[in-house]
């Protein structure tokens, strides 16, 4: 009979197991940047395999201190992506009025283009023409390669021992 | 199965059932990207710069008050809200336009960005040098931030460049342009939420909206320009500088050699640092029982020579 006994121990085991790690590979998640890169490394070393844009849903798989290994259920490559890239708010693009009425009641979604947005930003320029963005936008122009970075660790001597 | 196998099943199943029990919240709490301090402060009574380990509660009491409101501002309108305070700091300070020293600072910037707790934002960090004597550094939301040619020439070496990038990298990282607003301007915006209508403001809608939005970028330029942080904001961005020097290689005390430099260069009276600022001696205080065990910055050759190359004539 002891035989007998241990079994519904494990069928609990496992039944608690599977539910834990099913939650954990269903954990949906939004891209909240305008631009994210996804790697094949969890770190900005990896190399760059797939860019997502604002507002595309993700599966987290797994995770490596900030860095997520996350699915996308439409295709797409897997890869790394930093925690601070992703949002556990569902981020709804063009929004409905259905998804605002849903917004107010929840927080658990983010309306794109909502609030501070580049229609306020366009408004506040009008009314505000003394104000110039060139510089801004000049700003934003300045980018800077994966390549670069990693030139310039090389040349400064520099050892990085990495974020979390 | 015999029963020192059925034992040992069992045991892995635990360990299994507990680690994966244990994953969810570890990965709820991770969920919401770059951490304030306040959630800091929630996870745990410390956390760590280097490697000392930092009392949180005590300087996350201030912020507290205002943490559920800001929180609600999403990265999107960060983004747009650092636009505008950086065009507004831009009409103070005006460009330097020097594309290699530019260039220089943003390589080195995105580098220290990448080690921070905070290295994705919406539109990404970017750095430009601005045309002025006078001793400054700004972070606008989102990561738009700004030094003075005044502020590098507090700078003998890349060490101490990288320190002023970092610090500023920490105000982002702990969105405290955003917490300089004001909590009435955040409830008008966040309530504009609500507004149904699938793509547009109309007239009324919008006008009210740019107006909460003209207060928000009212706050925080006068914080940023004319009020300053609070101390402890200060000795927040000034923790994450070391910290983040210290994960790119960089000596920490890069963050002194500025200080003290600047303590010769500051003139009191004028509206730059001295008057935004707490003293470069309250500052380096501070921070003393985290640099003491780092040696004096003494950049390798190759590290210094780009510097003057870049920056020599600023």
């Amino acid at each position: 009979m002891p035989k007998y006994k241990s079994i519904p121990i494990i069928s609990l085991l496992m039944t608690l197991t599977g539910l834990a790690v099913f939650a954990v590979e269903q954990k949906m998640m939004s891209i909240q940047v305008k631009n994210g890169d996804v790697r094949s490394s969890p770190s900005f070393l990896g190399k760059i395999v797939d860019q997502l844009k604002y507002g595309d849903q993700v599966a987290v798989q797994t995770v490596k201190g900030s860095w997520y290994f996350i699915d996308r259920p439409e295709g797409s490559t897997d890869g790394w992506m930093h925690s601070s890239a992703l949002s556990a708010k569902k981020i709804v693009l063009n929004p409905g009025a259905s998804d605002v009425e849903q917004a107010a009641s929840s927080d658990e979604i983010t309306l794109a283009g909502k609030g501070f947005n580049q229609q306020v930003e366009n408004d506040f320029k009008s009314k505000n023409p003394q104000v110039d963005f060139t510089w801004v936008n000049n700003m934003e122009k300045m980018t800077v390669s994966q390549n670069q970075i990693q030139a310039f660790i090389k040349e400064g001597q520099l050892s990085p021992k990495g974020g979390e | 199965m015999d029963r020192s196998s059925r034992r040992q099943f069992l045991s892995l199943a635990c360990k299994w059932g507990l680690l994966s029990l244990g994953a969810a919240p570890v990965l709820s709490s991770l969920m919401s990207g770059c951490k304030t301090l306040d959630e800091l402060a929630k996870s745990g009574p410390s956390f760590q710069v280097g490697d000392v380990v930092v009392d949180t509660k005590a300087i996350a009491k201030e912020t507290q008050v205002v943490a559920k409101s800001f929180e609600d501002i999403t990265p999107e309108q960060e983004y747009y809200i650092g636009r505008t305070v950086g065009a507004m700091i831009l009409q103070k300070y005006p460009p330097y336009n020097n594309p290699a020293a530019d260039g220089y600072v943003n390589v080195m910037g995105q580098m220290l960005a990448q080690a921070s707790d905070c290295p994705e934002t919406y539109g990404g960090y970017h750095f430009l040098i601005q045309d002025s004597d006078e001793i400054n550094a700004f972070a606008a939301p989102g990561g738009f931030i700004f030094l003075t040619r005044g502020m590098l020439r507090c700078c003998p070496q890349e060490d101490a460049v990288a320190a002023v990038l970092a610090h500023e990298i920490g105000h982002v990282q702990y969105k405290h342009g955003l917490r300089a607003i004001k909590q009435s301007r955040v409830t008008s915006a966040l309530t504009s939420l609500a507004i149904k209508g699938t793509k547009k403001y109309g007239h009324e809608d919008l006008a009210k909206l740019t107006e909460a939005f003209e207060g928000s970028i009212s706050d925080i330029t006068k914080t940023l320009i004319v009020n300053g942080y609070s101390r402890s904001f200060e000795n927040q961005a000034d923790l994450a500088a070391i910290t983040i020097l210290q994960r790119t290689g960089y000596n920490p005390n890069g963050l002194v050699m500025m200080l003290d430099q600047m303590k010769i260069q500051l003139k009191p009276g004028r509206q730059d640092f001295a008057a935004t600022h707490p003293s470069p001696d309250s500052r380096l205080a501070e921070i003393q029982k985290y640099v003491a065990k780092y040696p004096d910055v003494k950049s390798p050759q190759a590290r210094q020579e780009r510097f003057k190359a870049s920056l020599g004539r600023i």
